[in-house]
């Protein structure tokens, strides 16, 4: 994997909010450490019960703060830890995709998936391709403030 | 608040990727932090020591553990600071290895991240409250489900400790596919011999009801308050009158039913008990086959019954009973070798499973012991064992090990060499799987001193000739292809998941593999337990083993279910949501999206309606929170304004 | 209404396996079918292309397919099972997106991949189906003891071929029931038959296919029924190696499913190219030809 992402001149801006929940997503992000699997170190993950909890806010105001991007990751469809809350996350969130543009915001910045507590490698796939996507959509413009003002400048 | 932020090195785990000295010291930065320091195992005794002793020096309210994931030791450290007079939830835990330290080598990367990530647990540490679990009376009545081998040692272990079990079997007899073997590996044990008189204890034991032919139809309900519905599928006979003389058997006209009981190797009658050893000892009607049924008229054994216990108007009753636990032993399937085109897609009558020459081995099998083949009667000279059909095999969706195959043939060729010793046994195997006591000396008494042949390969093909069956296959230590003219071909078919696994494992909301066994809590440390609490496994139906791991299993899921049950009440974490009335606009869609029915309506004086949340109920997932329009229900310990916290100092 | 389908002929069928030819064409037309012979087809690669590079014999297969999707047809049809498999290759490598844009760049023309390849089994046995076939039986195969012979190709690999049992294929049984005749339980279906070693290593082949020959003769077979050009060949053309190398004397003529189709449903053996075969059948070819009515009162 190539490190130039790590590459301190251009170190600052980059964060990413995954926000996962406890019983798949979680684990499988641990298990990709325990597995050693290296990842860009751009994510910061806040771990949540399940992605049920998942309130669209909690998205939208990191990325209107300036977060560069937001990964949800849940478990997998039929595989909830509570039956169904995976279900209710991935209308949701499909419905705050579609409507990120509209708040001036790039949907690209946001991803939301499902890893189970077992894929160790398929987190570690989606932190790197998730990564990637925003290292090449670069820093989040934001929405408001100088950085707005500027963009409109 | 006083905060305090312990950040581990873990040996070199985390210190060789992450200067844990600045993290720590920029961790003094954030508002409220009093105490940071770093440590090199803040798991071990001394470390949680250091917390405690900071928490009554430096009088911290509060503390932070920058470490491994929470999943691993976050118990560890509430316990910790519980010890030293803290709420454990006056604790958060920042990872820093499994997420930081392992995954990268960039040091200076990873320090600014374990610095944000402690930022973050300070942040919301300082919305976390004090919370107190509360405590629900246990309901110290067991359901097993599941009657063969490991669901009978863990009915019969929790029975001997006094509790009250519940046993239901799918089947009309308990005893499970142990009842079908003839001996047991590598003792050369009769089966039914060491099997029946557990099976009899079942019967005889006062505090065991067992109910067969019955399946579980829903469950509902929590760790020590399971409510579930058991339906006792219609037998046509009454079981209270039923005497189990075996009369209706002997005059049943419809004598071409199919016999599951001997793998349908012979036929028996479309009322009948499945085998003399069957527990409970009661006539089952098989509507599939008998003649009231399919052609309206016959009443035969009606007119025989000498108890008047036939009943064609039967129908499916449902009970319901309560339960404190479950255990789930519903054991397995064997592989049905119809996929294997190549061994005849069971067109070929004397290629036939392991589970079928079981029975013919058998003295109460069909053809009394007597080993000959199904197709015409005649006594086979030339013996073919082929292992691992249905196992180690990608390419059927099957590439685990069933890990009984091994030793099973073995047996089988052994009493084969001994119920015929003009015969000749042929293996032809992959890898030898014997790790058990005393069982590879097994395979090496087959091999040495009873002559059996084993050919490590796999069979192409076979296909019938000359009222003979042409076995083609590899010998890949000689490099050449063998063939052997045999007359009886018995395949090892493999384990796979009971059929209907899946579905009792979504009422149960138990987690499955790929294959349908179910999932155990930790494959090491927690091999009987579920992620649902107060569900615990026994048998293959957590994956493929033999009779001793099955009746291990068994004990050791009773042995959970009696420790759970020797108190009287168990704590429930607060972790769960809480209705603010005050904000509470009574829309009611809380109360639709709770998968656990854990809200409900309360009525206030005045007769307004709010929300209520029954936290014995309530699991914790915060769905409601997440959809609750003013906010009203807050999920504890994960509030929105813990998360805002987070994601505040993060981005801003 | 006549069925339009594109025909690939494919090398084999123009030289040793010219009797597959005649005969494909004359049942295709006593059954109603027009075969849309692809105007200028080339050669699909065979074994060569494939083994060297799987994306040269993607394209060299799928120019003729490009050709076909021009005649309008929605389906080719190959009578053999090794074009077959490069015609398919060739929509493999088009359905598949990370070779579809190199394949249609090297391909040069215009291609929808629509177009979908199936053999002269599928045709008969899928398309028109066995009913129809029997149906039209006016001279049937009665006491004809066959022993059908698949190869290796046809239905296998499963995944690929789509068509049958990859282990115990039944299409060219139940043609052959439909009309009249009678098997052999014939385990040896699809046993290997040595393939293209018949130029490099004969002795393989005379070892393999003696072994086919041996099970046919055995089980009182008059007649192989095959469906390849190549296992034709080293049954047939090399069936007098294969006695020199078993020191037997095997005389069990290789017959191609067109030839006995034809001749079931009332063609004559000329028009079916019988004096092509190396080992000529000992059974007479013609029966007198049973009037419709007849039969079906015979049937009942």
């Amino acid at each position: 994997m190539t490190q130039s992402h790590d590459n301190p001149a251009h170190k600052q801006a980059l964060t990413i909010v995954g926000f996962l929940c406890n019983w798949c997503s979680y684990g499988g992000a641990d298990t990709a450490g325990v597995c050693r699997f290296k990842q860009p170190t751009d994510l910061r993950i806040i771990r949540v019960p399940c992605t049920g909890r998942m309130d669209p806010l909690f998205i939208a105001r990191s990325l209107i703060l300036g977060a560069d991007g937001v990964l949800v990751s849940g478990c997998h469809p039929k595989d909830c830890h509570y039956a169904v809350g995976n279900l209710y996350a991935r209308r949701r969130l499909e419905v705050l995709k579609r409507m990120l543009p509209f708040m001036g915001i790039d949907g690209d910045r946001f991803r939301y998936t499902w890893v189970s507590a077992s894929e160790g490698q398929r987190w570690q796939q989606v932190v790197t391709e998730f990564s990637e996507q925003i290292r090449s959509l670069g820093p989040n413009p934001g929405v408001t403030g100088k950085s707005a003002a500027a963009a409109t400048a | 608040m006083r905060i305090g932020v312990f950040v581990c090195q873990c040996g070199t785990n985390i210190a060789s990727t992450v200067e844990t000295e600045a993290v720590a010291r920029e961790a003094l930065q954030h508002p409220d932090v009093v105490y940071a320091t770093s440590y090199m195992y803040t798991c071990s005794e001394p470390g949680q020591q250091q917390i405690q002793r900071a928490i009554q020096e430096e009088n911290l309210q509060g503390v932070v553990v920058a470490a491994c994931s929470p999943r691993m030791h976050e118990p560890t450290f509430r316990r910790a600071v519980e010890k030293a007079g803290l709420n454990r939830f006056m604790f958060e835990m920042a990872n820093i290895r499994e997420h930081v330290s392992w995954i990268s080598n960039d040091r200076q990367a990873n320090t600014r991240k374990a610095a944000e990530l402690v930022h973050m647990a300070v942040a919301k540490l300082r919305f976390n409250h004090p919370l107190s679990p509360s405590r629900v009376a246990i309901n110290k009545r067991v359901l097993v489900i599941g009657g063969g081998v490991a669901g009978i040692q863990a009915a019969l272990d929790c029975a001997e400790g006094g509790l009250e079990v519940v046993l239901v079997e799918r089947q009309p007899s308990i005893g499970g596919k142990m009842a079908k073997l003839d001996k047991t590996f590598p003792t050369i044990d009769c089966s039914s011999c060491i099997l029946g008189p557990k099976m009899v204890d079942v019967a005889q034991k006062e505090n065991i009801r067992l109910y067969a032919c019955s399946e579980v139809e829903s469950v509902a309900g929590y760790i020590g308050n399971f409510s579930v519905q058991i339906r006792r599928k219609a037998t046509c006979v009454d079981w209270n009158l039923c005497t189990g003389c075996g009369l209706c058997m002997e005059k049943c006209p419809a004598k071409k039913v199919p016999d599951h009981f001997n793998e349908d190797l012979g036929n028996t009658r479309a009322i009948g008990i499945p085998f003399p050893q069957a527990i409970p000892k009661k006539a089952t009607i098989d509507k599939e086959h008998c003649r009231q049924f399919t052609r309206g008229k016959c009443g035969v054994c009606k007119k025989i019954c000498p108890v008047g216990a036939i009943d064609y108007e039967m129908e499916d009753e449902f009970i319901s009973e309560d339960f404190g636990a479950i255990i789930v032993a519903t054991g397995f399937d064997l592989f049905d070798h119809s996929s294997y085109g190549e061994y005849g897609g069971g067109r070929f009558p004397d290629v036939i499973s392991g589970l079928q020459y079981e029975r013919i081995l058998s003295a109460s099998g069909p053809f009394g012991g007597h080993i000959q083949r199904p197709s015409d009667g005649r006594q086979p000279r030339n013996i073919v064992f082929i292992a691992c059909v249905g196992s180690r095999d990608a390419s059927v969706d099957r590439p685990y090990c069933s890990g009984v195959c091994c030793m099973y043939i073995a047996k089988q060729a052994i009493l084969t060499r001994d119920h015929l010793p003009d015969s000749n046994c042929y293996v032809f195997y992959m890898d030898i799987r014997s790790p058990g006591k005393n069982y590879d000396e097994f395979v090496r008494r087959a091999q040495e001193e009873y002559g059996v042949n084993y050919i490590r390969g796999r069979v192409g093909k076979i296909y019938p000739k000359n009222n003979h069956l042409i076995v083609q296959g590899a010998d890949t230590l000689l490099g050449a292809q063998v063939e052997v003219e045999a007359d009886l071909v018995v395949l090892a078919t493999g384990v796979e998941a009971s059929a209907g696994a899946r579905e009792l494992a979504e009422k149960l909301r138990i987690s499955y593999d790929q294959y349908g066994f179910y999932m155990e809590s930790h494959p090491k440390l927690r091999p009987v337990e579920t992620n649902t609490a107060g569900v615990y496994l026994a048998g293959v139906c957590q994956g493929p083993k033999d009779i001793p791991s099955s009746v291990a299993q068994g004990s050791a899921a009773a042995a959970k279910v009696q420790a759970l049950f020797s108190r009287d009440t168990i704590e429930t974490s607060p972790q769960v949501a809480l209705v603010n009335e005050r904000a509470c606009v009574a829309c009611g869609k809380c109360i639709q999206v709770c998968p656990f029915g854990a809200i409900q309506w309360k009525e206030l004086r005045g007769g307004i309606q709010k929300a209520e949340v029954l936290p014995s109920v309530c699991q914790g997932c915060g769905l409601c929170n997440a959809t609750c329009p003013p906010k009203a229900v807050q999920l504890q310990h994960c509030t929105d304004n813990q998360i805002l916290a987070e994601i505040d100092v993060l981005c801003a | 209404m006549k069925r339009r389908i594109a025909y690939y002929q494919g090398c084999s069928l123009e030289g040793l396996a010219i009797e597959y030819d005649t005969s494909t064409r004359a049942v295709c037309e006593a059954l109603d079918v027009e075969l849309v012979e692809i105007p200028d087809w080339s050669c699909c690669g065979s074994t060569p292309a494939h083994s060297h590079d799987a994306l040269l014999s993607a394209v060299l297969a799928g120019r003729n397919l490009a050709i076909a999707e021009s005649t309008g047809c929605e389906l080719a049809m190959t009578p053999c099972p090794g074009c077959l498999k490069s015609l398919k290759g060739a929509l493999q490598a088009f359905h598949n997106q990370s070779e579809r844009d190199v394949f249609l760049e090297i391909l040069a023309m215009p291609f929808t991949g629509h177009i979908k390849a199936i053999s002269i089994l599928q045709l008969l046995y899928e398309i028109i189906g066995v009913d129809e076939i029997s149906r039209r039986v006016i001279r049937p195969l009665n006491d004809l003891v066959l022993a059908p012979y698949y190869g290796c190709l046809l239905s296998r690999p499963a995944q690929f071929a789509e068509f049958d049992d990859p282990e115990n294929p039944i299409s060219m049984d139940e043609l052959l029931v439909g009309a009249g005749a009678k098997l052999v339980d014939f385990p040896y279906k699809t046993e290997c038959c040595g393939a293209t070693y018949g130029v490099t290593r004969n002795q393989i082949v005379a070892r393999l296919t003696g072994r086919i020959l041996d099970m046919a003769a055995g089980l009182g077979a008059q007649a192989i029924v095959v469906a390849c050009p190549l296992c034709q060949q080293n049954l047939d053309l090399r069936q007098s190696q294969v006695n020199r190398y078993w020191k037997r004397r095997f005389d069990i003529p290789v017959v191609y499913i067109t030839q006995l189709l034809g001749l079931a449903l009332g063609l004559e053996p000329e028009q079916l190219a019988w004096d092509k075969l190396f080992v000529e059948p000992d059974w007479p070819l013609t029966a007198p030809a049973v009037e419709r009515d007849h039969l079906e009162k015979a049937q009942s």
